[in-house]
């Protein structure tokens, strides 16, 4: 079980080295491509029986002890978020076989492999335990990146391209100060080991720290007020990129700011975050209304949500924090395949502007049941996943006391709800229009449905599973805010004692 | 940390910032240099006092100077000079697709923007002249 922790991270990054010889033989490089990201999945899967099981898997790499080499930490919170990850990468993969070179599309000769290398790296940046190779997955994660984001070199992609590569390389470059900030305060790079002693400092640098990769990990995850680039960028780039883009990056932002605040005992930061929470909420919900394009909508969507994340963390509870955990695992299908709904409007009626799109409802029908589901449980209506993570965080909310950003979360939801309202009149009722773009032989409307189909049963899925998914966050947060698991499973024990089995 | 190092850095970051904040791309890509050349200076300074080349000379370990810091400064370089690598390309294409190296504004957002403004400046007009007919002495 040991090597699959290591596979996940390098069978990607592998495959991606074979794609880029074979990218021309379209059959060769679709089988490759989709059968690394099924066996990730697999493994991811098999990982998180066997974590939930038998406990924490950790991979000390070259064999070096903890404390002077690399090592990758599977715990459950990992395991979960990593399974979820690549099956979101999975679906997307095959949103992008089925729609093939069609111009709102992208190449796959290019998006394969690149998005393989995502794949890698978001693998390392959710298994890793060590503070500088977090940096590493986090270039490796942005260097794609830049690259599906800018591929088609159109002009809007080079102007929001330039706007996201300039934001996030300023944010790389404070992570590389934060880095040497915490070496020089500490001595190590290991999480566990800044787990230890990150507690011992003086107060003032522990806030300062804190403070510190807020920002860091803040620009990536899109809060308030680090998140402008976010719905610049976004709706520009082709629907595919887009959707693996709002269902996955700005998550693991939100996961590293689970994972570090929680682990360095930064709750003394807990106001402030929820603070940033409310605010994150409101106003990306706010920017929402204001938009009349279905992508754009939907990207400052991804900001809004981030808000619920972050109030979860805040709270600084096992409920709260258990809340954010569901709250993630929910939000990576529902964002994916919502901004797959719209790549499908996209494909079918050669935009997306609202005014320019109508009646779909009755036109193309499949389309509208691939919208309407995971809309609603955007919006947070049960029965659906995400009444089950609102439901979630407001219990937690009440039960810490935090009336007020219960109250805005609260009408956040139902700001939601109103401006996905405006998407179903603009683009689902009144005339039908239309299409704009020709029938195009070389898409397969099949498969991209088809591929939707399945992300809308996964979010489907975590709501019928959120009992088992809740005993797992409560495990997660309980593990994650008591912090001694982590730092007993990574230090604990003499190197290469887990090999013997 | 030495003083000097604490000016080399300082300054860096200033200039870097300064840079990074223009709008020609390609003053950008020098701000990152300076930025990148800052935090590999300030991840070298984390690592203690400067000593004897660590490890190979087979120097007692008290003499030698840190060497994680050294390796995390040699892949903060690497990664550095790739990504200075693609800001510059896509300055070239910018420029061979506008004719400059500026950052451009999102049309859409400030298609959305104007139209917000214009209907604020409508209500204002409207409360204006509601005011005067209401008050007509005091609408100076």
């Amino acid at each position: 079980m040991i090597a699959v922790v290591g596979l996940c991270v390098a069978l990607p990054l592998l495959a991606s080295a074979l794609v880029l010889g074979v990218r021309r033989l379209a059959t060769l490089r679709d089988v490759i491509t989709v059968s690394t990201m099924a066996a990730v999945t697999g493994m991811a899967a098999a990982l998180l029986a066997e974590v939930d099981r038998n406990g924490t898997v950790v991979l000390r790499v070259g064999d070096w002890a903890p404390d002077l080499g690399i090592v990758l930490v599977a715990d459950l919170f990992a395991a979960l978020i990593l399974l979820v990850a690549s099956a979101t990468i999975l679906v997307v993969e095959l949103f992008a076989i089925g729609q093939r070179r069609t111009p709102a599309g992208a190449d796959p000769a290019v998006v394969s492999p690149i998005l393989l290398v995502l794949a890698g790296g978001v693998s390392l940046a959710i298994l890793t335990g060590d503070l500088f190779t977090l940096f590493v997955a986090f270039e490796l994660i942005l260097v794609a990146s830049y690259v599906l984001l800018t591929h088609q070199g159109r002009e809007s992609q080079v102007r929001s391209g330039m706007t996201y590569v300039v934001i996030n390389l300023f944010a790389s470059t404070l992570f590389l100060f934060g880095v040497a900030i915490v070496y020089s305060a500490t001595g190590t790079v290991n999480m566990a080991l800044l787990a230890e002693r990150i507690p011992e400092l003086p107060a003032a640098t522990q806030v300062g720290i804190g403070l510190w990769f807020l920002v860091v990990f803040g620009t990536k995850a899109a809060i308030f007020p680090l998140f402008s680039w976010l719905p610049d960028s976004y709706p520009t780039a082709p629907t595919t990129i887009t959707a693996v883009f709002a269902g996955l990056l700005t998550k693991i932002g939100v996961y590293v700011l689970i994972r570090f605040f929680t682990l360095m005992e930064l709750d003394e930061l807990g106001a402030l975050l929820l603070v940033i929470a409310g605010f994150t909420m409101i106003v990306g919900v706010a920017g929402a209304l204001a938009q009349d394009d279905v992508k754009r909508i939907l990207s400052f969507h991804v900001v809004s949500q981030i808000g619920y994340m972050i109030m979860g963390l805040g709270l600084f509870t096992v409920a709260g924090v258990a809340g954010a955990v569901l709250f993630l695992i929910h939000q990576i299908p529902v964002k994916t395949v919502m901004f797959l709904a719209g790549g499908l409007i996209e494909d079918d009626q050669g935009t997306s502007a609202l005014k320019k799109v109508g009646g779909l409802a009755t036109s193309k029908p499949v389309i509208a049941v691939l919208f309407a589901l995971p809309a609603l449980s955007l919006a947070g209506l049960p029965p659906f996943s995400g009444f089950v993570a609102k439901l979630a965080l407001v219990d937690a909310g009440i039960s810490s006391g935090a009336y007020v950003i219960v109250a805005v979360s609260l009408v956040g939801s139902i700001l939601t709800l109103l401006s996905m309202t405006k998407i179903w009149i603009g683009a689902f009722w009144g005339e039908v229009t239309p299409s704009a773009v020709p029938a195009s032989g070389r898409r397969s409307v099949t498969i991209m449905q088809t591929a939707a189909g399945l992300a809308v049963a996964g979010t489907i899925a975590v709501a019928v599973v959120a009992g088992p998914l809740w005993r797992m966050s409560e495990q997660v947060a309980t593990d994650l805010l008591d912090r001694t698991p982590y730092i007993v499973d990574v230090l604990g024990g003499t190197v290469g004692e887990e090999e013997v089995d | 940390m030495s003083l000097a190092m604490i000016f080399a850095v300082a300054g860096l970051v200033a200039a870097g910032t300064f840079l990074v904040t223009s709008r020609s791309l390609s003053r950008i890509v020098l701000g990152f240099a300076l930025l990148g050349h800052a935090a590999v200076l300030a991840l070298l300074a984390s690592g203690g006092r400067a000593g004897s080349p660590p490890i190979v000379d087979g120097e007692p370990v008290p003499d030698m100077s840190n060497p994680l810091p050294q390796a995390l400064s040699l892949t903060a370089i690497v990664i550095s000079f790739g990504l200075t690598l693609f800001v510059l390309a896509l300055a070239r294409r910018q420029q061979l697709l506008t004719g400059d190296d500026l950052v451009e504004d999102d049309v859409e957002d400030r298609r959305i923007a104007t139209t917000q403004e214009a209907r604020e400046a409508a209500v204002d007009e409207t409360r204006e002249l509601e005011a005067l007919h209401d008050n007509p002495e005091g609408g100076s």
